[in-house]
This record gives structure tokens, sequence and C-alpha cells, in this order.
């Protein structure tokens, strides 16, 4: 037998290291339809209680609206379940093709790709523009897939300080000398829910003649007036060289992902992206319910109005209530506790108080700065807002860190 | 003190170093995490560029990069 007492007992030992440092995840078994109201067994085995969802990545509330969900239904019953191929060989159906140029007219675009999921789009994409004579340049705080994308990705890889546009323009003028010089951004940042500078970073790429790249994951269908994303937010619509985003968030919350940009760039990934080439795409009844998703979104902007609506509500009951967050306006809400023994008590008490929502700590986010981080959406209403207020207030006062400083905080728990 | 030392250890506090962390010539910057393997890049082209040398790939590992005593130990090999 090739799996051993002695492997077994080397990755038990992994394992428990996980669980004694704090870092083992838990999944919380969900036994109805993703929505601002759950029904969640937590523990495993535990009785089901109702609870407020304040976590989701659910920004438009689209994850089970019931248009979204009929169109599903009828995506079934036209194209089937699944294609049994990859694109290029027999797995493109007509509907692959209108979802990608519903895509390429909503982000204002020229052309786009689908993949499985925005990792893929992520792990696929630099390898296949880039080369050994490119440098990449990106921001110190990009998501991990885009770091996995890098890895995969022959070009030369530096990085700059967080947002800082003096040290990009520093490293532009570094690697000046390289082939091709691709800028790498997320739109809005998934931690701490801030906007990358997209006019100002548009204005360096231009003058150091370099790409831009943007991963608008945690933006699409909501930033931005009309909901197109941060390139709408920042005034630079149709300057954004690759956007890459997912259909697992905003847009629907099933899966999914592509790359949309410019068409030469995009048909570079058609000919020698991995994942796109080696992996089945998006099923045809998560098809059919983006495009919906899409109709729904171009046709009135009232749930990105909602959620942005809720977001002020939400960000400014927070902070009368005396807690600390992360200035922004995005609806990504971190509440900073600094302590990882506080964040993950905090989070049981909330549970308690019958709102879900999970603590992050080291190593999600740097030492010292672990927090609940809370997600708002256009599927919540008012009163599960006051609902889950009332939950942060009562459990913030047990700890007593309503009104304290962050320092006043880690006085009293620790970082 | 050497001007060397000076000056790798003021560019890597000015590059990497983002809040009080203290940095003498032997502080670990690779295992001591201040500075990540993807960032090495700039540290090796800012070398290359300060010192007009050319560091083969296969000699700038995280091992050489671990310190700023290690630094000036490579460079020095490089300088003519």
């Amino acid at each position: 037998m090739a799996y051993s007492d002695k492997t077994r007992g080397m990755y038990s030992e992994v394992l428990t290291g996980l669980q004694s440092a704090g870092l083992f995840k838990q999944e919380r078994y969900i036994h109805s339809a993703q929505a601002a109201d759950i029904e969640v067994e937590f523990p495993s085995g535990a009785p089901l209680k109702k609870v407020i969802n304040i976590c989701a990545n659910n920004y438009l509330g689209m994850s089970s609206h019931p248009e979204v969900v009929k169109a599903a239904h009828d995506g079934l019953d036209s194209h089937g379940y699944g294609m049994s191929s990859v694109r290029f060989i027999c797995g493109t159906q007509d509907i692959h093709r209108t979802l990608e140029k519903m895509v390429t007219q909503f982000l204002g675009t020229e052309d786009t790709i689908l993949f499985p999921s925005c990792m893929d789009a992520n792990a696929g994409v630099f390898e296949a523009v880039l080369t050994k004579d490119d440098v990449m340049i990106s921001d110190r705080l990009v998501h991990a897939s885009i770091i996995d994308g890098i890895r995969l990705c022959s070009a030369m890889h530096d990085t700059f300080k967080h947002s800082d546009m003096e040290h990009l323009e520093e490293k532009l003028q570094l690697h000046n000398d390289k082939r091709l010089k691709c800028v790498i951004t997320d739109g809005v940042f998934s931690m701490d829910g801030d906007t990358a500078r997209l006019d100002k970073m548009v204005e360096l790429c231009d003058k150091y003649d370099a790409l831009l790249f943007v991963d608008d994951s945690h933006s699409s269908g909501f930033i931005g007036k009309t909901g197109r994303g941060t390139h709408e937010l920042c005034g630079v619509m149709g300057k954004i060289d690759i956007i890459t985003t997912t259909f697992g968030k905003g847009l629907g919350g099933a899966s999914g992902g592509c790359v949309s940009g410019r068409k030469e760039l995009v048909e570079m990934c058609r000919q020698k992206a991995r994942p796109y080439l080696f992996s089945n795409t998006i099923a045809p009844p998560v098809v059919a319910g983006v495009i919906k998703v899409l109709e729904i979104l171009s046709a009135s902007t009232d749930r990105r109005d909602k959620l942005e609506s809720n977001t002020a509500f939400w960000r400014k009951g927070l902070t009368d209530a005396g807690l600390i967050i992360k200035a922004g306006d995005t609806p990504i809400v971190p509440v900073m506790l600094f302590n990882a023994k506080l964040a993950q008590d905090v989070s049981r008490d909330l549970y308690d108080e019958g709102i879900y929502a999970i603590g992050f700590f080291f190593p999600v986010v740097p030492q010292g700065q672990a927090r609940i981080r809370t997600q708002i959406s256009a599927g919540h209403e008012i009163h599960h807002l006051e609902k889950a207020l009332e939950a942060f207030k009562k459990v913030g006062k047990k700890y007593d860190i309503l009104g304290k400083t962050k320092q006043e905080i880690i006085e009293m728990y620790g970082m | 003190m050497d001007e060397m030392q000076e000056i790798i250890k003021n560019y890597v506090i000015k590059e990497y170093v983002e809040d009080d962390t203290e940095l003498t010539y032997d502080t670990p910057l690779i295992s001591g995490g201040i500075v990540d393997s993807f960032s090495m890049v700039s540290l090796k082209r800012f070398l290359e560029n300060k010192y007009s040398i050319s560091i083969p790939d296969d000699r700038a590992t995280p091992e050489a990069f671990d310190s700023v005593n290690k630094i000036c130990a490579l460079v020095r090999e490089f300088v003519k």
C-alpha cells in the first residue's frame, strides 16, 4: 500500500498543526439558497439556525433572483447540462459567444473570452500574453489568484507598494528597457475594500507605454454610476487593456470568469491560455443565468443603487456605534478588531445573535489587522441591517470595544 | 560600516520596510519575511544598475540575498 502509516502520520501532523495554530478552516453547511436570510448547520450535526448573511459576495442579490433561476432552468432545457469538451474541440455553443459579446458591451471593451473561473482567467492570461522579455509590475496586495498567474508566467516580476503611484512610477522607470511592461492591480481590493487609482495608473501607463491589467471581480455590476466597474468609477472606460472578472460574485454568484480587453490580447488567450485550452468552459445553465443577469443590470441601475444606499446606511451605522471600519465607499466593510482571537470570538458571538460574519486574521490579512469582513448586498433590506447593527452593538459592548481607538483595543487584547 | 552596506541597507528600508522594523546588516531579509521572493527582482536590478554589474540568475538566490552583508559579499564578487 502506497499510503503508508508514515505518510498518513506526516499529513496528520500538518493538519493538527493548523488546528493548534487556529488556522484550520471549517465549512458551515447552508441548507437554503444563497440570500440575506439563510439556514445554517454549524457545527456539523447541529440543528439548523436561521441567520442573516453579511459575508457573501452576493453584492446584487442575484444568486437566487427568480428571473435568473428561471433563465438557468430554460438554459438547461434548451442547451443541456454540460459540454463534455473544451471550447476549441466541440465545447462552444451559441450562448457562450452571446455571453462573450454581452460582457464586451457591458464592460466597454473590444472582446471577451470566458474561463471556467476568474481564478483560471488570472492563471492563464499572463502566460498567454507575456514572455521572458517582459515585466509584470503588481500592487503588493493583489489577489492570490493573480499571484498564482504571475508565478506561471516567464516574464520578470516586480511589485509596487499598495496604491503608491510614486513607487509605481519608479518601477516603470527601472524596467523601462523591457519589451513590454504590464501593470497589475485589483479594481477593488478584497480585504480592505479600497479602490485602485485607475485614473492615475492609466496616465502612468500611457507615459511609459505599459499595459494595464485590472481584476474587477469585486466591482463588476455595481461600482461606477452604471455598475460597469472601477474603470467607470475612475473615468477610464475603454482605457484598460485587460480586465478580468468573475460571474461568481455580483454577476450572478454561480461560477465562471473572463478576460475582457484588447482584441489581440483576448485572441492570444484563445490560442494559448492553458485553463481555456485544457478545461471545459462554463456550463450551459450558468451561461444562460449570467446572460439574464447582464440583461437585468443593463436595463436598470436599481440594484446597484440600492446596494449603494444600503452600504452608506451600514457604514454610518457601524461608525455611529463606535466601531472602527476601513474608510471607503464599497460594500466590503471590514470591522477592525486587530487581535485574531478577538475576531474569532466576536464572529462566534455574532452567530449566536443570528448574524453570519467571519473573522479574518493572519496570514489572510497582515499580522495585527484581524477583522470581521462584512459585505453588503442589494438583497439586504434595512431590517436586516438594523438587526445586524444591534448584534454588533451588543457584542461590541460585551468586549468593551465601542468608541475605543485602535490603540485602546490593542492595549486590551494585544495584536 | 562601509558605504556599500549603508547604500544597500537604505535601499531595502525605502523599498520594503513599511513599519518601524529595525534593520541591521545581518537582519534576515528573505527568510525573515521583509523581502518577498518576487521583490528580489527590483533589488537585483538596483544592484546591477548601481554597481554596473550583471548578477547571473543562478547566483541571485534567496540565500545570497538574505542580509545586507550577504548581498554586499555577492556584489563584491562582480565589481571590477
